[in-house]
């Protein structure tokens, strides 16, 4: 209030720009949402604070900045479930724990069904939400077309038969959320050092006891690497080869426009998904570009075939221009589902494969990472993205597509 | 992106079906440590900022399956052989 009136010049910075120092208990690599929901949690939950974020820019200049701030719980593998469930319980609580205003919204995620077996695979979505206690609501048209009047339930080819509603799914503030954890990391004494890249990792035998970076060298007990999107990179210099691979996934914003899409809602027969930004804009995506990239920007063809899901979905946006369109690179794995576990080096432990749903997952797999750093063993949500799954055959396939990265 | 195919000349993108890392080969299923080269071959992957090659599938063209030398970290395109030539060297000149 008092900033309002003095033309909001008396800000003063969130969080300490702190300068490496030389030795630390925990480092972790990558100042995104999970690296600093990392750093918070190791402070408040297991008390370690002699903990330091490396980040090669400024936080949450990477994936943190670029998703489409969709938060759900809509999981249905036993693997998956309690994790995003978990991750949806924080948020619930993000706000009164950080003291911040991360925007969490409650506000519905719909998934629509256009088919007979899409519905059946919708049920039993459902059935395995409710089972491990989360909320799922099936729709048919006409509860559809009470929330949302406007969209082409009578499309020639995919008429819209109804959609599993979750109504705790909802949007957060992305940005809000990366100088949320940050803040309150910081006032515990985490060191948040930006503009400091990382270039090695200091090896002592098997273990890793530190890294070089473009600031200096660090030295640390154990190190995390929360950098989804570049892990191959680093785990490249640590002579690790990861069931990864990096791909380009293009998001989209209009021009604001009036109070529009209430909620969240995906077209279920492409893959289009829609929410409306607080400012009004509409925060739209749809599928990765197809090849392996790390350029931060997508293709053509990839804007026309969103743009054509979401005009088969809701025509009426049809004259809604296009602000912005970009691309963030997403740590593909090889069945769709992330890893939080140990490296076969001692001392450096893995946080990634987060493909394109790592925005909503941000404070479990920061829970859970430091749960992991601080004891060294898995967090009960967590146990089933261990690294050797896929050496034991133990996917976690959600989508069923196989070892095809692109297609997760 | 267009990608220069050897038959039908540059084309573009939409035309065109990724099939991912070129260097993962299908490894010897009677080899002694098949279980490991296997595991290899499916899963893991080098993922290099930068050159890399890999297969394409002319799928709305002449229906060639193509060696593509491309940069991750640009999408400029290296090289282009037929994937059947068996040339891992799809240099620029190619």
């Amino acid at each position: 209030m008092r900033q309002a009136l003095g033309g909001h010049r008396g800000w003063g910075p969130a969080w300490r720009d702190a300068a490496p120092q030389s030795q630390y208990d925990i480092i972790v690599i990558g100042g995104g949402g999970h690296g600093l929901a990392t750093a918070h949690y190791l402070a408040k939950v297991h008390g370690i604070c002699k903990v330091a974020v490396v980040e090669k820019g400024w936080i949450g200049s990477g994936n943190a900045g670029r998703n489409t701030t969709i938060i759900r719980s809509n999981y249905l593998l036993p693997g998956n479930n309690p994790f995003y469930e978990w991750s949806m319980k924080l948020w619930e609580g993000l706000e009164q724990d950080l003291n911040y205003n991360t925007m969490v919204s409650q506000r519905g995620v719909l998934n629509l069904y256009h088919s007979d077996t899409q519905r059946d695979a919708y049920v039993r979505r459902g059935n395995g939400m409710r089972m491990h206690g989360v909320d799922a609501e099936l729709l048919d048209a006409a509860g559809v077309r009470r929330m949302l009047p406007f969209l082409d339930f009578e499309n020639a080819r995919f008429p819209i038969q109804g959609g599993l509603l979750q109504r705790r799914g909802g949007t957060a503030r992305h940005d809000a959320v990366v100088w949320g954890y940050a803040r309150a990391a910081s006032d515990r004494g985490v060191d948040i050092i930006q503009n400091c890249e990382v270039t090695g990792f200091i090896r002592e035998g098997e273990r890793v006891a530190g890294v070089q970076t473009t600031r200096g060298p660090i030295r640390a007990g154990k190190i995390g690497l929360a950098v989804a999107g570049s892990t191959s990179r680093l785990a490249n210099m640590a002579g690790l080869r990861l069931p990864i691979e990096s791909h380009v996934l293009q998001a989209f914003v209009s021009e604001a426009i009036k109070p529009f899409i209430p909620g969240v809602v995906t077209f279920g027969a492409g893959h289009f998904y829609l929410s409306q930004s607080d400012k009004g804009g509409l925060v739209f995506g749809g599928d990765l570009d197809g090849y392996n990239s790390y350029a931060q920007r997508g293709n053509l063809p990839t804007v026309e075939d969103v743009c054509e899901g979401g005009m088969a979905l809701i025509p009426a946006i049809g004259r809604v221009r296009l602000l912005r369109s970009w691309g963030g690179v997403m740590d593909m794995s090889m069945d769709g589902s992330p890893i939080i576990d140990r490296t076969p080096l001692q001392g450096l432990y893995l946080n990634a494969g987060w493909c394109y749903g790592g925005f909503k997952a941000t404070p479990a797999s920061g829970w859970c990472f430091a749960h992991l750093l601080a004891r060294d063993e898995p967090h009960e949500v967590a146990r089933a993205y261990r690294l050797d799954r896929f050496a034991r055959g133990c996917l976690i396939d959600e989508k069923g597509m196989g070892a095809q990265p692109n297609l997760h | 992106m267009r990608i220069q195919c050897p038959f039908c000349g540059a084309r573009d993108l939409s035309e065109f079906v990724y099939h991912g890392d070129a260097s993962a080969h299908r490894p010897d299923s009677d080899a002694e440590d098949a279980p490991e080269r296997f595991f290899d071959a499916v899963y893991l992957r080098d993922n290099p900022a930068g050159p890399h090659l890999e297969l394409w599938y002319h799928g709305s063209g002449c229906r060639s399956w193509l060696r593509v030398h491309r940069n991750t970290l640009t999408h400029e395109i290296l090289g282009v052989a037929l994937a059947k030539s068996g040339s891992d060297a799809a240099t620029p000149e190619s």
